[in-house]
C-alpha cells in the first residue's frame, strides 16, 4: 500500500531530526516494519532510493527490522505468533484472533556523520 | 503527498480553500520531538569532522523512534479535539468505487431531516459531481479532491473542516476515495470507520482487502434489494469479514428500497451516544 507517501513520510522524520541535529549527512536508517503492517519492503526500499535523492540522505542505506505478528486468540485465551493477518490461531485453528503485534512502521534510528 | 499533508505537490484541492500555502502556516500540530540520543551532544557544528582517529569515519547513531505515519496521526489527534469541542460524530464511510456509498449517505440524509444535521465531507480525486449531489439534498458538502492521491488524510479534512460550519452535536460524514487499500492507515479523526460492501461485489472481498475490513467497526452490506437477482452468498461475506475482524458489525441495507435503514439508522444513534 501507498509505499511512497511512506518513503515520503520516512524522509520527512530524516530531515526534521537532521535540522534539529545539525547533521550533514546520514549514512543509513533503521525502520522497523511488522510483518502485519501491509508494507511490501521491496517496494517500500525501491520508493526510499528514489525520494532521498538530493537529500541530506541521499544514498543511505535502508535498514529494515522486522518485528514479529503477534494476535489474542479470544477462543484459547492466549497470544500466539501470527504470519499473516488471515493466518487462523495455530493452536486451535479458530478464525477468532485479534492483532496484537506487528503492525508497526516507525523509524528507529539514523546513522550519522 | 499523502503522509507529509496532501498538498504536497499541489494537485490537491479543496471546494472554497485558497490553496497556495506553503505549510509554515502557524498552527501547531503538537507532536513531539524527543530526540533522546545517548550521545550527549557530542555533535559540535564546529569540531573537526574527524577528530577521533586519522583515516575512519565519525558515525554514530541518533535515536528517532517515531511512527512514520506520525505526522497524519498528529493532525488526526487535532481533528478529533475540535470535533469533541463540538460534540460532533464524525465517521469515515470507506468502500471500493461504486459500492453506492454517495446514494445511502443521500437516502440517510433524508431519513434524518429534522432529527439530526448532516455535513459531508467528499474525497475523490476529481470532479464536484458527488458534492452537489449532497447540496442537493440540502446537506452542507464540500468536496476534496486529492488529485494523484489515493485517500484522504488528516491534513485535508482539517482543512476542509475549519471551512464548514459545523454545529454542535452534527453528524460529519467524511466519504473517503473509493479504495479498499490505502485509506485504511489512515485516521482522519473519525469515530469509527465504517466500510460499504455492495453485494454486486464478490463476497470473498474482506479476504481480498483485509486491512480495510480490519480497520472498520461496521460494514454496511449494501444494494440487498439486488439479492434475488445476484449469486452473492451473505453468510459467506459476512464470514469472510469476521475472519479478518472477529469484532465487525454488519448491517444490511438496501439505499434504494430503504430495507435496513432503521438499523443503520439506530446504530447511529446509539454510537452518537
Amino acid at each position: 500500500m501507498h509505499e511512497m507517501s511512506l518513503a515520503e513520510g520516512i524522509l520527512q522524520l530524516i530531515e526534521e531530526a537532521a535540522r534539529a541535529e545539525n547533521v550533514q549527512r546520514v549514512a543509513a536508517v533503521y525502520v522497523e516494519v511488522g510483518q502485519l503492517a501491509s508494507v511490501e519492503v521491496e517496494s517500500l526500499r525501491f520508493c526510499f532510493d528514489v525520494v532521498i535523492k538530493d537529500s541530506v540522505a541521499d544514498g543511505a542505506r535502508l535498514e529494515i527490522i522486522d518485528m514479529p505478528g503477534t494476535g489474542w486468540c479470544m477462543d484459547c485465551s492466549q497470544s500466539v505468533p501470527m504470519s499473516d493477518k488471515l493466518d487462523g490461531c495455530p493452536l486451535c485453528g479458530g478464525y477468532r484472533v485479534q492483532v496484537t503485534g506487528g503492525t508497526e512502521m516507525r523509524v528507529k534510528e539514523l546513522e550519522i556523520e | 503527498m499523502c503522509t507529509t499533508c496532501g498538498c504536497g505537490h499541489g494537485e490537491t484541492k479543496i471546494e472554497g480553500h485558497a490553496h497556495d500555502h506553503d505549510h509554515e502556516h502557524g498552527h501547531d500540530h503538537g507532536h513531539d520531538h524527543d530526540h533522546h540520543h545517548g550521545h550527549s551532544h557530542a555533535h559540535n557544528p564546529y569540531a573537526p569532522r574527524h577528530s577521533h582517529a586519522p583515516g575512519m569515519t565519525q558515525s554514530r547513531m541518533l535515536k528517532i523512534e517515531q511512527d512514520i505515519l506520525a505526522k497524519n496521526d498528529g493532525y488526526a489527534r487535532e481533528n478529533r479535539a475540535f470535533l469533541a469541542g463540538r460534540r460532533v460524530f464524525a465517521l469515515n464511510l470507506v468502500s471500493s468505487p461504486g459500492s453506492g456509498k454517495t446514494t445511502l449517505l443521500c437516502k440517510t440524509i433524508e431519513l434524518l431531516k429534522g432529527k439530526a444535521t448532516v455535513a459531508v465531507i467528499e474525497g475523490d480525486q476529481q470532479t464536484s459531481n458527488d458534492a452537489e449531489r449532497i447540496r442537493a439534498t440540502g446537506a452542507p458538502a464540500i468536496q476534496i479532491n486529492t488529485g494523484k492521491g489515493c485517500h484522504l488524510d488528516a491534513h485535508m479534512v482539517g482543512h476542509a473542516m475549519q471551512q464548514m460550519d459545523l454545529p454542535e452535536r452534527s453528524l460529519l460524514m467524511i466519504e473517503n476515495v473509493g479504495n479498499l487499500v490505502c485509506p485504511a492507515a489512515f485516521d482522519l479523526g473519525e469515530a469509527h470507520k465504517v466500510v460499504i460492501l455492495s453485494v454486486t461485489e464478490g463476497e470473498d472481498k474482506p479476504l481480498k482487502y483485509p486491512d480495510m475490513f480490519r480497520a472498520a467497526d461496521l460494514m454496511l452490506l449494501n444494494k440487498c434489494d439486488l439479492l434475488p437477482h445476484l449469486q452473492f452468498d451473505v453468510d459467506k461475506a459476512i464470514e469472510a469479514a469476521r475472519r479478518v475482524n472477529p469484532a465487525i458489525q454488519v448491517i444490511r441495507v438496501s439505499a434504494t428500497t430503504g430495507e435496513g435503514m432503521d438499523d443503520w439508522l439506530g446504530w447511529l444513534e446509539r454510537s452518537r451516544g
